[in-house]
């Protein structure tokens, strides 16, 4: 399915003045740098606000510069504004919008996204939604305190705490504004996805990337479109007087509520139906970045090229039938977890697959250290150890004592969090160059990669141990339960690997910014890499490819083909050697 | 580089597990369901280790000895044989715990032992304190309107316990929960505010309350002694100052205790 000749209808002439090139533009590679810088600042934030919650919980007392001492109610809505801010504006964001805007329709040979104009207009609503998130900050109140989640009554109703009156308000109208945002996107990139792939460019030639970019987008429209819906009801039960999830017989803080008849699981269903497939927003990418750069940097073929397509897929269906995972202990019938228990193991499988094919990748290669791999080796690293907590959490009857526990708060970070943003920077470190045109530092790069590899393991590694022994989750202290006590040494531990890591993320700022400045001028291909985005020049001239329409020959990771005179063939080089 | 990262994540990887392995980290289990729970956590973590142990140990082989030596590469798409075996064998795996562990959770849910044989328990979440009700001498909890209730004035009157209501009146409400050993608990789980979770760590027991349902469980505490209760649903700024106490006495203490707060109520 070849479209090349929808490709003029599409290209736009190179704009003019500095708004029209940098701020509004229609450009895919300006919109994906957007989406990054974006990220970047929602990515300091999330972390900054982490930092301050870590120092709360071991330090309750601790004076700090600006904010004075955190007050238990504060320490909550850091949290809830920790968990939105990075589910959404980071793990969605920069994985798919960033990167994905930038290099999709280079890899598919494309000269722009499908609806360039729709493109901008998904990130500026994406901008506009950050600002109504952050302003919860400032109202009276403050921000909400119940959770990335923000499960009703908490939520729906102002009476239930300090900042449940505007701050969730505008909590919900920037989510809701999100939803917006992220569904342009899905569209803009499935259309592009199908209809704009360059001649020779079949479904099965495209990278790995581009099938796990395609796949989210489409979690993404059936995804978010549940959770705009769940916002607008709730934002009716807040403001308009509506039960859809508030029952009858309340009282708040001594005031009796005037609702009735809605269900507060009601939210928790529609919630996490989006939320399930959310994860998966948040990692297939990742995973698409690692499969690309295993076999790049191991110099071999990526090992079951389908079966790491159809594993995804697979992903992607299951991820839609296992949200009842999140519920066993929500009062939701008992005989349902049976089917969401079986599901959730089945998704297991696939993601082994994936596990197994990287294994296999790097077998019998030759393989290359420089930053963008060892990124994407930590990455299979921490999917493993993220992944194998799941087994324990999609079994009812060990959810029973894990269920909001540390137990859990291990396992997505680990996987959903850390996995992710190692995906992130294995593609900063890899793409970096024919973005900006100049090489990142690989000295600095590397002194990154261990400290923040070591770091994340020490963060995350001991809250298994905490769950086990029943540490609740969302505590902002410990001192109330005795058994609790003996737990502190372990939290203090987490609490210092957190600032040595976080601390280390400046290395990646300054290596980030000043080899943007002062990197070594990166060549077309520094890496020898064989897909579509390697064949145009460093940085890409504004359609991509130079007026030339790209033709595609071979699948996306020939590499060491026998016979072939170099050890990669471009996806694009003629016909030399008998490949896929 | 390939030595430096085969160190690492075999380092991060045998660290790890040892504190898996080297210290107690579960309360102490007293109930009834607690040794199955436990018992299918065991299994998971054995099969669960040996595939991190596996995985993590060969990632770091394979790039230690995989390294760019100049060496040639097997050039290679696949093995299709491969991929048919471990995704049979982690299928199997995966299906196979499930399976194993689907009783513990039915045993604790479908088979309720008949009312009249276990002790009637409402437990009432509220922002932040546990409350505990018994239905007396008659077995039957008295009619509760939360739109009556005076937080403030704790006890009954916190639940918003209706007088008038001949079934009320021997209902017993307390704040510190007493449990005979060895007896069947058929616990109601409410909630007049917003979702908290009842959990008892040394039970293995974890149950939302949700406003608006009435939620069924049972439990059988098996061992004399104190217990913490937490609640472990995010639901308001004393979320983490939430806790209660559950003690767990001999039937006979339990009668005298019982008998003491009716007299009291008379």
């Amino acid at each position: 399915m070849s479209t090349g000749h929808l490709a003029p209808a599409h290209a736009h002439a190179a704009p003019g003045g500095f708004i029209r090139k940098y701020i509004f533009s229609l450009d895919h590679k300006v919109i994906g740098i957007q989406y990054y810088f974006l990220a970047l600042a929602a990515v300091f934030t999330g972390m900054f606000l982490s930092l301050l919650m870590r120092i709360h919980m071991v330090w309750p007392e601790a004076v700090l510069p600006i904010f004075g001492t955190i007050k238990p109610e504060q320490y909550l809505s850091l949290m809830t504004m920790h968990g939105t801010i990075m589910v959404f504006f980071v793990l969605t964001t920069a994985p798919q919008s960033g990167f994905g805007n930038y290099f999709l329709p280079i890899q598919i040979g494309a000269p722009d996204m499908a609806f360039p104009t729709l493109n901008m207009l998904s990130f500026w609503t994406t901008f506009v939604s950050f600002v109504v998130m952050l302003a919860a900050f400032f109202v009276p109140g403050g921000a909400p305190l119940s959770g990335w989640t923000s499960y009703p009554t908490l939520s729906a109703l102002p009476q239930a705490g300090p900042g449940q009156g505007l701050g969730m308000d505008l909590w919900v109208i920037s989510i809701a504004i999100f939803c917006g945002a992220s569904l342009m996107g899905a569209l803009n990139f499935i259309t592009t996805t199908l209809d704009l792939r360059a001649k020779g460019m079949t479904l099965m030639r495209m990278p790995l990337t581009c099938w796990a970019w395609f796949i989210t987008a489409i979690l993404g429209l059936l995804a978010f479109g549940v959770l705009l819906a769940a916002g607008i009801l709730l934002l009716m039960d807040r403001n308009m007087g509506t039960s859809f999830f508030v029952p009858g017989g309340l009282i708040v803080s001594g005031i009796p509520i005037k609702h009735n008849g809605g269900s507060p699981l009601l939210w928790q269903h529609l919630f996490w139906f989006f939320g399930h497939p959310e994860v998966y927003i948040a990692i297939l990418p990742g995973m698409g970045v690692a499969s690309q750069l295993l076999s790049t940097f191991s110099r071999k073929p990526i090992f079951g090229y389908k079966a790491m397509v159809y594993a995804m897929l697979s992903i992607g269906l299951f991820g839609f039938m296992v949200w009842g995972h999140h519920m066993f202990m929500s009062g939701m019938s008992p005989y349902s977890a049976f089917a969401f228990s079986v599901l959730t193991m089945a998704i297991g499988v696939p993601s082994a697959i994936k596990t197994f094919n990287w294994l296999g990748t790097l077998w019998k290669g030759k393989i290359r250290f420089q930053t963008p791999m060892l990124f994407a080796i930590g990455f299979v690293s921490l999917f493993v150890s993220g992944g194998l907590s799941g087994p324990f959490l999609a079994q009812p009857s060990i959810d029973i004592p894990l269920h909001d526990t540390y137990f859990v708060v291990a396992h997505f970070h680990l996987i959903m969090g850390v996995a992710a943003i190692f995906g992130i920077f294995a593609g900063t470190y890899y793409w970096f160059p024919k973005m900006f045109g100049r090489m990142m530092s690989e000295g600095l790069g590397k002194l990154h990669f261990f400290l923040t590899f070591i770091g994340a393991y020490a963060i995350f590694m001991p809250m298994h141990y905490l769950g086990m022994a029943g540490n609740p989750r969302r505590y902002s202290q410990f001192t109330e339960l005795k058994y609790l006590a003996p737990l502190l040494p372990v939290h203090k531990f987490i609490t210092y690997a957190a600032i040595i890591t976080i601390s280390a993320q400046l290395i990646f700022v300054f290596n980030l910014f000043w080899s943007m400045a002062k990197g070594k001028k990166a060549g077309q291909n520094p890496w020898e890499s064989t897909t579509l985005e390697w064949i145009t020049a460093t940085p890409p001239p504004h359609d991509n490819f130079g007026g030339v329409t790209p033709v595609v020959n071979h699948g996306p990771y020939e590499y060491s083909v026998p016979g072939a005179s170099t050890d990669f063939i471009m996806q694009t080089d003629p016909v030399q050697a008998p490949t896929h | 580089m390939g030595v430096a990262l085969l160190l690492v994540i075999w380092l991060i990887t045998f660290v790890s597990s040892y504190f898996f392995v080297a210290h107690k980290w579960w309360p102490t289990a007293v109930s009834a369901s607690a040794p199955y729970i436990d018992h299918q956590i065991s299994i998971t973590f054995i099969c669960m280790g040996v595939v991190f142990l596996l995985a993590q140990l060969g990632l770091g082989l394979f790039v230690w000895q995989y390294r760019d030596r100049g060496q040639k590469v097997q050039y290679s798409h696949g093995n299709v044989k491969m991929e048919m075996l471990w995704t049979t064998l982690t299928a199997i795996l995966f299906i196979g715990l499930n399976l194993v562990g689907s009783p513990i959770w039915a045993a604790e849910r479908f088979h309720l032992p008949p009312a009249s044989q276990s002790l009637q328990l409402e437990v009432t979440g509220m922002q932040f304190a546990w409350y505990f009700r018994y239905p007396g001498p008659d077995n039957k909890f008295g009619h509760v309107d939360a739109l009556q209730s005076d937080a403030s004035a704790g006890g009954e009157a916190a639940l918003g316990l209706d007088t008038t209501d001949p079934a009320a009146k021997d209902d017993i409400v307390t704040g510190t929960l007493y449990l005979p050993v060895n007896r069947d608990v058929d616990v109601t789980l409410r909630s007049q505010d917003v979702i908290h979770s009842f959990f008892v760590p040394a039970f293995r027991f974890k149950q939302d309350a949700v406003p608006g349902l009435m939620i069924h469980m049972h439990f059988r505490p098996e061992q004399v002694g104190d217990y913490e209760i937490a609640c472990a649903e995010l639901c308001g700024l004393g979320h983490y100052k939430m806790h209660g106490m559950v003690k767990v006495v001999s039937a006979e203490d339990f009668d005298k205790w019982m008998a003491q707060r009716e007299a009291e109520k008379q």
